[in-house]
């Protein structure tokens, strides 16, 4: 973003990595594959790089309203600094966050999650993809995330990008308002869980197996990363891979 | 002996009213003990959300069974108090079928009608009572539910059913008094349900149908009071409270936390010391968060009055789903139960006097709140707009800011998110380090 200011230029939109896509290394995979589509498509997009800090929520969802607004607070600084319009997130916390509680302290910006610009990029033709691609068919199942899902009511638009790849949808028992939560919102990410009979992320994908899915979509680091250690518990890595939907499409991109 | 009845009936429905209204005033209190909350604007929207989520009741379809059940029974309810306005006319007046004469043959269709929804409203009832007591629905029969709660639900219906089959007997010997041509019994129509059944009662003398008749008239009026008075004791309190509950409910996405002006404006001040009011008086120190009923606010109140222990939220809570403590059920219950108490500690001391317990720690526990994944699932499920995800971040929040009781790993995480900007220990120089590699590749 520094880049563009000093050339007083203004990118299209702002790429908001988040924690999870910059550090966490299976997320750094669905960064890359969401910043290539972005370059293959022509979209001028920026990132705050080291500026980009902790949007606060896992802070604030444990109780620390103190270090949330700080982290806020700085963030607001850096976005309205650069006049920021527009963002897209891979992340749906980073994007619930950004979207619906900085507007109140000051953070007002255009923001939307990955799989709604992919498909809009998609709607508009700005993203080509392959004629029979790699998904062509295969039997695909889709996890809706709490804070894409009930949090914003996001159900569709995911659901349509997978529809242009061609799989084949087979839904979850639980889905969309009665989806199942991979276990990781609400900071338990952080954490290990309280005294149960199972995890949440085991039942989860047990569910999501039972689909008999080759591959579970998702739109969020945190639930990648819990239900890929939901299908290993069970053994099934080998058969099942769980892939965020951008690292699909980048796959599917036409030449 | 006419003019005694009316008398008695008139004092009896004096009594039930005040007592009733007195009562309603008492939670209406106790609701506002809670802190303010403007939830007003957009009334367009609000009334709409009543429209639909109180008197459609929208989110009981994701379960159709229950839901036509339910409808029955709710439906049931309120024509047949259409009835019961007939009956309290007839009491203080002394008349007997006063309608009768002037809807002429709208007359029997409408009792028909009301007979027809008298025989649905028992057969839903005995279908909830098997629900809970034979086939045992999970959610029905959880451990929260345990002692008071369960005999709660089963009683009220039990008390539904023997309302209904009063006013069905009521009904069946007035037919069979009519025939008869006995005295102060106005000619209807034949009735379409007890019709069918008059031949039981034939052979009958006219005393005996009198005193059902008169008997199955009194016992249903006066259960009609009682039932009334037990409402605001009760989880059936939802009959009366879902539907305010609907209007004030949270215009906003259920993604969304609320805001805590005060914080903000303090790390706000902090920032920018310029900004701070020199001359202002120091605020009231309010606690943060929550720790007792009287810290939540006014809304979280009158949710834990909606709340009917349906335990939809429960049913889909991952947390409770998997074995957890936690029950967003059983976080307004605990609620209602500590207001309750607050209430009547009020009630005798003329205010709040400490009583040594507090909503966290002696209702609900440390380790119900640490478990939950903020999925909103409770939300989403609850038919009568019910918010329990609010109480749990409130308390929470309270853990964490006046308690600093938050668990280790936790606190190793707001350190990260405090000195490397993320919630993992990572440089936050490499922050962009996937951007060099992708270039590199």
């Amino acid at each position: 973003m520094a880049e563009y200011a000093a050339n007083s230029e203004t990118p299209e939109v702002l790429f908001w990595v988040g924690c999870a896509g910059s550090f966490d290394q299976r997320a750094q995979k669905i960064t890359k594959a969401f910043a290539q589509i972005l370059e293959k498509v022509g979209v001028k997009f920026a990132i705050l790089g080291k500026e980009e800090m902790c949007t606060g929520d896992p802070a604030r969802r444990a109780g620390n309203e103190f270090l949330f607004q700080m982290m806020a607070y700085n963030n607001i600084q850096t976005l309205n600094g650069y006049g920021v319009k527009k963002i897209v997130t891979a992340c749906p916390h980073c994007f619930n966050i950004l979207k619906n509680e900085y507007p109140a302290l000051g953070g007002e910006y255009e923001v939307i999650h990955h799989t709604t610009f992919l498909q809009q990029l998609i709607n508009e033709g700005r993203i080509r993809l392959k004629e029979g691609g790699a998904f062509k068919g295969k039997k695909i199942t889709y996890h809706d995330s709490c804070y894409l899902g009930r949090g914003n009511n996001i159900y569709e638009a995911p659901r349509e990008v997978l529809q242009a790849l061609d799989v084949e949808l087979v839904e979850m028992k639980r889905c969309r308002t009665n989806g199942l939560c991979c276990g990781a919102g609400g900071a338990q990410m952080f954490k290990e869980e309280e005294k149960g009979n199972t995890r949440i992320n085991f039942e989860r994908s047990e569910e999501a197996l039972e689909t008999g899915a080759n591959i579970i979509a998702a739109n969020c680091p945190f639930c990648t990363t819990m239900l890929t250690d939901g299908v290993k518990n069970k053994e099934k890595e080998d058969d099942v891979k769980v892939m965020d939907i951008a690292e699909m499409v980048a796959q599917s991109l036409a030449d | 002996m006419q003019l005694i009845q009316q008398i008695l009936f008139i004092i009896i429905s004096g009594i039930s009213i005040y007592l009733f209204a007195r009562k309603v005033v008492e939670i209406r209190r106790n609701i506002m003990l809670g802190r303010k909350e403007d939830l007003t604007d957009n009334p367009g929207q609000r009334w709409k959300n009543m429209a639909l989520l109180a008197l459609g009741q929208k989110k009981m379809f994701k379960r159709p069974i229950p839901a036509i059940l339910h409808l029955f029974v709710y439906v049931g309810f309120i024509i047949i108090n259409i009835e019961i306005l007939e009956i309290i006319l007839d009491g203080i007046t002394g008349q007997h079928r006063l309608f009768a004469p002037m809807l002429g043959s709208l007359y029997g269709i409408l009792i028909g009608c009301f007979e027809i929804l008298a025989v649905l409203v028992l057969a839903g009832c005995a279908i909830f009572l098997a629900r809970r007591n034979i086939i045992k629905t999970p959610r029905l029969v959880q451990n929260e539910l345990d002692g008071w709660p369960k005999n709660d639900a089963n009683l009220i219906l039990i008390m539904e059913i023997v309302l209904m089959t009063l006013f069905l007997a009521m009904n069946t010997a007035d037919l069979v008094l009519q025939e008869r041509g006995a005295e102060h019994y106005t000619v209807t129509d034949s009735f379409w349900i007890t019709g069918m059944f008059t031949g039981l009662f034939s052979g009958l003398s006219d005393g005996t149908l009198i005193a059902i008749e008169r008997g199955g008239w009194w016992l249903h009026i006066v259960g009609v009071f009682f039932f009334m008075n037990y409402l605001p004791y009760s989880k059936h309190f939802h009959i009366i409270v879902s539907f305010p509950n609907a209007y004030y409910m949270r215009l906003k996405k259920q993604g969304e936390m609320k805001n805590m002006p005060e914080i903000q404006n303090e790390v706000l001040y902090m920032m920018e010391p310029d900004k701070a009011p020199t001359d202002a008086a120091p605020a009231e120190p309010q606690r943060f968060g929550a720790k007792d009923v009287m810290d939540l606010s006014w809304k979280n109140l009158m949710d834990a009055y909606a709340c009917t222990e349906c335990g939809r939220c429960t049913a889909m809570c991952p947390a409770n789903i998997t074995g957890k403590k936690l029950s967003p059920r059983k976080i307004m219950m605990d609620t209602r139960d500590r207001l309750e108490e607050v209430g009547a500690n009020v009630n005798k001391n003329k205010e709040f006097v400490e009583d040594g317990k507090t909503l966290v720690h002696d209702y609900i526990t440390v380790e119900e709140l640490r478990a939950c994944t903020s999925c909103q699932a409770c939300v989403e499920a609850c038919p009568v707009s019910i918010d329990p995800l609010n109480i749990i971040y409130q308390l929470r929040r309270y853990l964490i800011m006046e308690e600093s009781n938050s668990p280790e790993e936790w606190n190793l995480m707001f350190g990260n998110v405090e000195n490397n900007m993320a919630p993992w220990k990572f440089s936050p120089d490499e922050r962009d380090k996937w951007v060099s590699e992708m270039a590199e590749a």
